[in-house]
Order: structure tokens, then C-alpha cells, then sequence
């Protein structure tokens, strides 16, 4: 069933609040991955609070749904969704990347209830997700994983290693995100090291693909609904992005792959959020 | 041969980065050695690399993010004739691609200079996935790895411009931040292997490497003025080879030693210290100060060198438990068996 009109102004709204908690986080942290988790905030929004199984209360739920954000440093963007999830307190990010804290830039799964692997270190987490879907086979049980990718990631070689391998095993219940931003660290991934035709390239390893605009609820949606009714094999949806969306300033800017904000820096974030809410 | 007396001066060190210093000399050094290339993945502007690149874009690659491939690709620029400086974060340097740097690199013994950046928990609020407590444990035990550890930026300027004529591999480790400035200027002779005596003293010694040695040299400094203890302080700026003599010379003269580093006390100074110890056959008092047997909390570095003791307070505190423990004579041991 498509998204109704009401479920995506429910989700809108949730973008539009994790996306001013990114900003808060950011500036209690003294800086944070701000472009990424951005970037991927529509996609884990329309995942955590429409369609995957969980149950916030009972973080180990055998049945729940699994995510494995691969991009780990998209973390305090994490953060932030799973608190409001409900898994924890949005007071307890005051902390994030506090000595001592339980909340570092990259998620420990050990410390953070929700959290499904404990990932930073880019390349793993593609692995990890064929084991989750593996796993969930031989229980015969029906929940499904999902995985978020960066497409700077895509880079790593341990990424096709675990493309090959899902297509092997035909992991119909792992459903990938490429976070198709355009940007890494030191600049456009076309000119650090191209990856184009990448959709091509996903087909060629026998994935079930899909482009999207990963900002358009309703397209996230329909993807979701498509992959989870393909049979035989992975997907995954491409999902273009804007690094930074949301906040103009940093729009398609890899500079804010990594930053701090001031307090005006902040001020300005959080009324370009507003506006794209149109509730300035 | 390239210059080791550099134009580091004290403002230099005071407003540049270990991995900032690293970009300029090897970018001034790539001036003098076209031999000289220089690769990375996806973290020019992080390890600072990518200031050779803006001045020498044609002896730079940048290989994506994908570290396994960055020291494969190395090790072939090395035999075609180049001499390869290679950076990454210490902990995808000697983790994530250990058997190509291993087997690609240190097997075929070649010319590659890698300089790891945010090694230790000097990246502390990234976590586990981001430090790097086990790199000097890894590298030192590839044969024919040179193992580097500088105090500061003015020895890392120095250990960069000193790699380049020392024939083979060689892993120099550095930070993420502002560490603090251990040398005063570049006035003193580094040589790879030889440590530098930071302070003398004949009650007990202190071997440090990386931003320990400044806080053991201000350790000793405390234990003099409120202990009237007399502490030697060693740079050990080189694990591999390590400076048998000195360490000698100390469990000789002093009988105790405490051991301070940014790693894992499995592995790395310490334990190289207590090889030698060991091999001496003599009594000697040892406390390996470090992370211990854990993945480290997230923090930031000064907290976290404070949480682990491996800062001046804690060298103190250690200093003080040795100097109450007795070296027990060997008769003493009966009733324990
Ligand atoms: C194995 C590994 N290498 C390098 C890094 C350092 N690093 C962190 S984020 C990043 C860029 C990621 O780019 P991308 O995957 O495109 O993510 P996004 O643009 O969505 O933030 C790099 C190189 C890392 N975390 N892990």
C-alpha cells in the first residue's frame, strides 16, 4: 500500500524535528557528521517510523525489524531518530561525544539501546547485513534487514565482496539504502575515485535495483513496498541525495562533512530547516 | 639527501598540527626528491597528505575510500622505483589493511613510508571504530617494519625527513590535534633508533613515546620539586629498532621503570621495554602505563589520557607506588611457592 497523504505529513514532520536535533546535537557535541546524517534523515525517518518492526520498549525484540547503518558516521543522526523513537530520552544527547559518554560519534551498540551493529569503519556493514539475513533464513523467521550505505563507501572492496555474497544466498529480506550524495571527504566521489554507472554496477552483481529522489516520502515508500514484494534476491534502492539537506548553507557542500557550528551558524541551520517546513 | 636541520620553529609547533607539519615537510621534501609520490584514501585534507597534492597533483593518488587497495597501489609504486609516502587513519593502516602492508610491502621489503594519523585514542570522541591502540603492536612485529612514534611536531618533522633515507618500510605514528610541545627547538640530533634522554636521574626512569614523553617530563619535574625523587626521562621515539642501551643503562643505574604510551599495554612500548628487561637477566621494577586490556571509552584525548593515567598525574601516582615497592631478593620468594 502506497503512503497516504496523512502518513507522509506524519513523516515529514518527523524529518523536520530529527533534522532541528541534528543541529541541537551537533552544537551540545561541539561538532558532528552533519552533511551524512542530513543526507540519509528521510530515509531512516520513513524506515523507523512507518515501516520497519520494532518495538522501542523492548530493544531486543527477537522479531524486530534490523538496521545496519553501514555509514556509521551518520551516528548522530541515528541518534537522534531513535530517541525519537522513543528508545531513550532526547536529554541523554546533551552528552553526545561527552567524555564518558555512552554516545560517541559512531554508535556502540553496547551502550545505545536500538542500535543493531556497532559500525564507523566504513565497508563492514554490508557484511554484517548478509549474516543478519542469513540468519533470519535459517530461523525461518520473517523480519527483514535493512542496511544504509554511503556512497563514498562504495569504494571499499569488502562492499562487492558482500554484493556477491547476498546475490549468492538470493537475500530476498536485505534491502540496502545507497546514500547517493555525490560527495565523500575530499570532494565529489566522481572526481576522488569515480563510481558511475553505479547502478549498473549493483545490476551486474544481481541486485533488484531501484533509483529514487531519497527526499520524496512517496518514492521512498513505493521503493520499500517494491523491494519487500521482490523475491529471489537483494535490493538495493539508490537513493539521490543532497549532503547537508535541509540547511542551505550546506547544501551539496563537503566542507560539512564534518563540522562545528557557533551559535549564529546554528541559528541560521535551524531557520533554513523552518523554512523548508514551511514553518517559519 | 634531504635536510634534516628544518625551519621548525617554536611558532610552527605552537600553531600546527602534527599531521599539518607532516603535509609541509613532505611537501618541501617533494621538492627536492621527485622519487617522491604520495597516496591516501579519501583523507588528504584529515591526515594532511593532500598538501603534497595541491603542490604535486601529478604524484598524487587519491584511491577512494578503500585502504586495501591504497597500500597494494603503494607497494607497486615502490617497485617501479618510487618511494611512496602512504596515510590513513592509524587504525585502517594497521588493521584494516595489516596483510598488504605485511605482505605487499614489508615481505617484498620496500621503500614505502606510511604515516598513520589519529593513532592512540588521539581521535577520542570517535570511538573505538576511529582509535588505534593496537598499531604498534601490529606494525612492530611485520619483519623489517621500522616502528616511529614522535613526541611532538618538531620530532615529527624531523622522523618525515629522516625516513626518507632509511632504507625499507617505516611506520611513523602520529596524532589527531594539538599535542602538546615537547622540544623547545629542532636543535637536538634525532637519529631513528637512538631514544633522547629528556631529563636525568638515578632513582628511577620513565621510557616514553608519542604526547607521554611531555608528560612525563613534566612528571619528573613534580617528583623532584614534592618528592625530592631524581627521575630520568627517555624519548622513545623509536619502537623498532628499539634503543637496547638505554633501557640497559636504565634498569642499571635506576632498577625501575615505568613505561607511558597512547596504546594498548599489550604489544607495544611496554612490552618491547620488558623484551629487553627480561633478556638482561637482571631485577628490575617495571609498570606498563597505557590502555589496558579494553576498548576505550569515548572522550576527549586530555580526558582520556587522564581516565587511563598515562598523563602527568598518573605518571606521578605510578612513580610514587614504585618508589614503595620493594625488588625482592630472590629468598624472599620461598614461602610463595
Ligand atoms: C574504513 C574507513 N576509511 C575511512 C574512514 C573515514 N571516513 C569517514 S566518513 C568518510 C567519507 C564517507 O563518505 P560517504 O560514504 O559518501 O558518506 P556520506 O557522504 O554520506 O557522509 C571517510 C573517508 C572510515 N570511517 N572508515
Amino acid at each position: 500500500m502506497p503512503l497516504s497523504n496523512e502518513d507522509i505529513v506524519k513523516l515529514k514532520e518527523k524529518a523536520w524535528s530529527i533534522r532541528r536535533m541534528i543541529i541541537q546535537t551537533t552544537i551540545w557535541a561541539g561538532g558532528g557528521h552533519v552533511g551524512g546524517a542530513l543526507s540519509q534523515t528521510d530515509i531512516l525517518a520513513a524506515l523507523y517510523f512507518h515501516y520497519m518492526k520494532i518495538d522501542p520498549k523492548n530493544p531486543g525484540l527477537e522479531d524486530r525489524d534490523r538496521l545496519v547503518l553501514s555509514k556509521g558516521h551518520g551516528g548522530i543522526g541515528l541518534a537522534v531518530v531513535l530517541a525519537e523513537a522513543g528508545y531513550y530520552k532526547d536529554e541523554l544527547l546533551k552528552d553526545f561525544n561527552h567524555t564518558g559518554s555512552s554516545f560517541g560519534m559512531h554508535l556502540d551498540k553496547l551502550k545505545v539501546p536500538g542500535v543493531d551493529a556497532s559500525t564507523g569503519s566504513l565497508g563492514h556493514g554490508l557484511s554484517i547485513s548478509v549474516g543478519l539475513a542469513l540468519g533470519a533464513k535459517l530461523k525461518k523467521a520473517s523480519w527483514r534487514t535493512y542496511c544504509i550505505l554511503g556512497d563514498g563507501e562504495c569504494g571499499e572492496g569488502s562492499i562487492w565482496e558482500a554484493a556477491m555474497a547476498a546475490k549468492h544466498f538470493n537475500l530476498d529480506n536485505l534491502i540496502g539504502f545507497l546514500d547517493r550524495n555525490m560527495l565523500c571527504i575530499d570532494g565529489e566521489t566522481e572526481k576522488v575515485m569515480a563510481l558511475e554507472p553505479l547502478t549498473d554496477k549493483w545490476k551486474s552483481f544481481g541486485w533488484n535495483t531501484i533509483s529514487i529522489d531519497g527526499h520524496d516520502f512517496a518514492q521512498i515508500g513505493d521503493a520499500i513496498e517494491k523491494a519487500k514484494a521482490f523475491t529471489g534476491g537483494p535490493t538495493m534502492i539508490i537513493a539521490r541525495t543532497v549532503k547537508g539537506k535541509g540547511v542551505e548553507y550546506m547544501e551539496g557542500k563537503a566542507a560539512w562533512h564534518y563540522g562545528g557550528l557557533d551559535s549564529g551558524m546554528a541559528e541560521k541551520a535551524l531557520a533554513s530547516i523552518d523554512r523548508a517546513y514551511g514553518k517559519a | 639527501m634531504a635536510e634534516t636541520g628544518l625551519t621548525y620553529t617554536v611558532y610552527d609547533a605552537d600553531h600546527m598540527t602534527q599531521a599539518e607539519i607532516y603535509g609541509a615537510v613532505l611537501t618541501r621534501l617533494g621538492g627536492e626528491r621527485p622519487d617522491i609520490v604520495a597516496l591516501t584514501a579519501d583523507l588528504a585534507k584529515s591526515t594532511k597528505i593532500g598538501k603534497f597534492g595541491e603542490k604535486y597533483p601529478e604524484r598524487f593518488f587519491n584511491v577512494g575510500i578503500a585502504e586495501q587497495n591504497l597500500f597494494g597501489v603503494g607497494a607497486g609504486l615502490a617497485l617501479a622505483g618510487f618511494t611512496p609516502f602512504i596515510s590513513t587513519f592509524a587504525v585502517f593502516t594497521s588493521l584494516r589493511a595489516a596483510e598488504q602492508v605485511r605482505t605487499d610491502i614489508c615481505y617484498q621489503k620496500l621503500n614505502c613510508k606510511i604515516i598513520a594519523t589519529h593513532s592512540g585514542v588521539s581521535f577520542g570522541q570517535a570511538g573505538t571504530t576511529h582509535h588505534c591502540t593496537e598499531d604498534i603492536s601490529v606494525m612492530r612485529s611485520f619483519a623489517g617494519m621500522t616502528v616511529i612514534v614522535p613526541a611532538d611536531g618538531i620530532e615529527t618533522a624531523k622522523a618525515v625527513a629522516a625516513c626518507c633515507d632509511w632504507e625499507g618500510p617505516v611506520y611513523i605514528r602520529i596524532g589527531r590535534g594539538f599535542e602538546p610541545r615537547c622540544y623547545e627547538n629542532d636543535q637536538y640530533d634525532f637519529q631513528i633508533g637512538k631514544s633522547i634522554q629528556m631529563a636525568d636521574g638515578s632513582d628511577l626512569t620513565v621510557i616514553a613515546c608519542g604526547p607521554s614523553v611531555q608528560h612525563a617530563v613534566e612528571a619528573a619535574k613534580v617528583l623532584k620539586a614534592e618528592a625530592g625523587l631524581s627521575v630520568r626521562v627517555l624519548n622513545m621515539h623509536t619502537i623498532k629498532p628499539i634503543d637496547k642501551d638505554a633501557i640497559i643503562s636504565a634498569v642499571h643505574d635506576t632498577r625501575r621503570i615505568i613505561t607511558a604510551e597512547d596504546h594498548s599495554t599489550i604489544g607495544g612500548l611496554g612490552t618491547s621495554v620488558a623484551e629487553v628487561i627480561a633478556e638482561t637477566g637482571k631485577s628490575c621494577l617495571l609498570r606498563k602505563l597505557g590502555i589496558p586490556d579494553q576498548f576505550a571509552i569515548v572522550g576527549y584525548p586530555d580526558d582520556l589520557y587522564n581516565h587511563y593515567k598515562i598523563d602527568a598525574d598518573g605518571i606521578i601516582e605510578a612513580a610514587n607506588a614504585i618508589m614503595g615497592t620493594e625488588l625482592e631478593a630472590d629468598e624472599d620468594w620461598e614461602d610463595e611457592f
